[in-house]
């Protein structure tokens, strides 16, 4: 399958098979205008398979986020069709708004208009507490 | 005026610090002649959104031994929370009213909401089953009152080692003092959570952990005793076969030092029988009544009051 090159924009490469429509909508590439693919199950020397991303436009990536999803992630920069940097974005110490606390007793589960705020505890595990009831949160579990 | 200062969690205060509030309470019981007008004109706000019994009265006498005055609520039915009032919005009104706001909230976490937005410092006065810092102090400074230091004994913790937040609170605190084991006695069902467990194995401190009371009496300085609720276990016929396990008599403490003290946070229900009262070590009462003292060294502290 073929899909054309980025102008200038964004590849996000090596994404966890299956985690590629997750990262596309957290980052909010639904509503970005501009063109955008996403590849699913390519093949991988390092994983087996991956999920691609291109972004075919310079518009502000939130590297944490990308982090917090995984941290094999490589974001290429890509500007007049040639590679202008890679990033291998890291988990963020603080993640706002981006999971929400499961634990019914927290406050978050009934104050209104406060973030949803959680800690990084174990970058290795990419684990995080909430900062408001402490409850552990790690990725996929 | 300094930083402003919260209370939510015991680990807020540095070792240093709690020495100064236990210095500072030690002199109010000395002189506390010296300290009866120290809050003249303030006013201490008890937001509690749950009843409670003790921690608001200790608050309420606290402030009032020092001078100051106190205005609240003890029930969140009283308060405008019942109409759908955020915690947010009730800590800034208060901060309106008061110069210090202390809250007891059954959601975990409000303390930390009402610090972002409070205009006064905030101490945590219990959010559910979370933190409890003032009962944590409470228990240090009867260590410190009974024993002289904190460090260089040897604690029992028994009942409910599982959901207790005071255990788990004192042993985050006392793991920063030196020299201190700890058996930990409960029913396999309320263990200690393995990430305290945990923390006991990288601090590298001796600890041990018995499934009776009778194992570990003699070896206590100090037995701080918790209550096991029946409906922490799986069945009642469970709940009969070791609860004996777990209530203390007078009769239990034959082995035990002449000196070991019997704490327990309060209230009791069945877990220490009431002929232990009477026995020289039982110092329950005596804590509630170290809880007062430190509270009020806090107050003075998060004022900025020397």
């Amino acid at each position: 399958m073929n899909i054309d090159g980025i102008n200038t924009g964004y590849v996000l490469d090596h994404i966890k098979a299956g985690k590629g429509f997750e990262l596309y909508h957290l980052l909010g590439l639904d509503k970005a205008d501009c063109t955008v693919a996403i590849i699913q199950r390519a093949s991988s020397a390092k994983y087996g398979m991956k999920d691609i991303i291109k972004i075919d436009a310079d518009i502000p990536l939130d590297y944490d986020l990308i982090g917090y999803i995984d941290t094999n992630i490589t974001v290429n920069v890509v500007k007049d069709r040639k590679l202008v940097k890679k990033v291998r974005p890291a988990p963020p110490e603080i993640l706002t708004d981006v999971i929400e606390c499961r634990n019914p007793r927290c406050i978050t589960s009934v104050e209104r208009g406060i973030p949803q705020k959680f800690r990084l505890i174990d970058k290795e595990a990419r684990s995080y507490r909430c900062v408001y009831c402490d409850t552990l949160y790690r990725e996929n579990k | 005026m300094g930083e402003l200062r919260h209370l939510i969690n015991i680990t807020d205060l540095s070792v240093k610090e709690l020495d100064h509030l236990m210095t500072v309470a030690d002199d109010i019981i000395a002189h506390p002649e010296k300290y009866q007008d120290a809050c003249a004109h303030k006013k201490l706000a008890t937001l509690f959104f749950e009843p409670s019994t003790r921690t608001r009265l200790s608050f309420t006498a606290a402030m009032m031994e020092l001078g100051g005055n106190v205005l609240g609520f003890a029930s969140a039915d009283t308060s405008s929370s019942k109409k759908g009032e955020s915690v947010s919005d009730t800590i800034i009104m208060a901060g309106c009213y008061a110069d210090i706001i202390a809250m007891r909230h059954p959601k975990e976490g409000a303390p930390v909401v009402g610090a972002v937005k409070s205009s006064v410092p905030i101490i945590n006065a219990g959010d559910g089953g979370h933190f409890h810092p003032t009962q944590t102090l409470t228990d240090l400074m009867t260590i410190h009152r009974k024993k002289g230091e904190i460090g260089n004994f040897t604690v029992g913790l028994c009942g409910d080692l599982k959901y207790g937040r005071t255990v788990h609170s004192l042993i985050e605190a006392l793991l920063r003092y030196k020299g201190i084991k700890y058996y930990l006695i409960a029913p396999e069902e309320l263990r200690l959570p393995g990430y305290i467990r945990e923390m006991l194995d990288e601090a590298g401190v001796e600890w041990h952990e018995v499934e009776s009371l009778d194992e570990a009496i003699p070896e206590l300085d100090i037995l701080y005793m918790t209550r096991i609720q029946q409906e922490r276990f799986p069945s009642w016929e469970e709940y009969e076969k070791l609860k004996d396990s777990f209530i203390l008599t007078r009769a239990m403490l034959k082995p035990a030092k002449e000196d070991m003290i019997i704490m327990h946070p309060l209230p009791r229900v069945n877990e220490i029988d009431v002929d232990v009262d009477d026995d020289p070590r039982a110092c329950y009462f005596y804590q509630a009544l170290m809880g007062k003292y430190i509270r009020m060294a806090l107050i003075l502290y998060l004022l900025g009051i020397k």
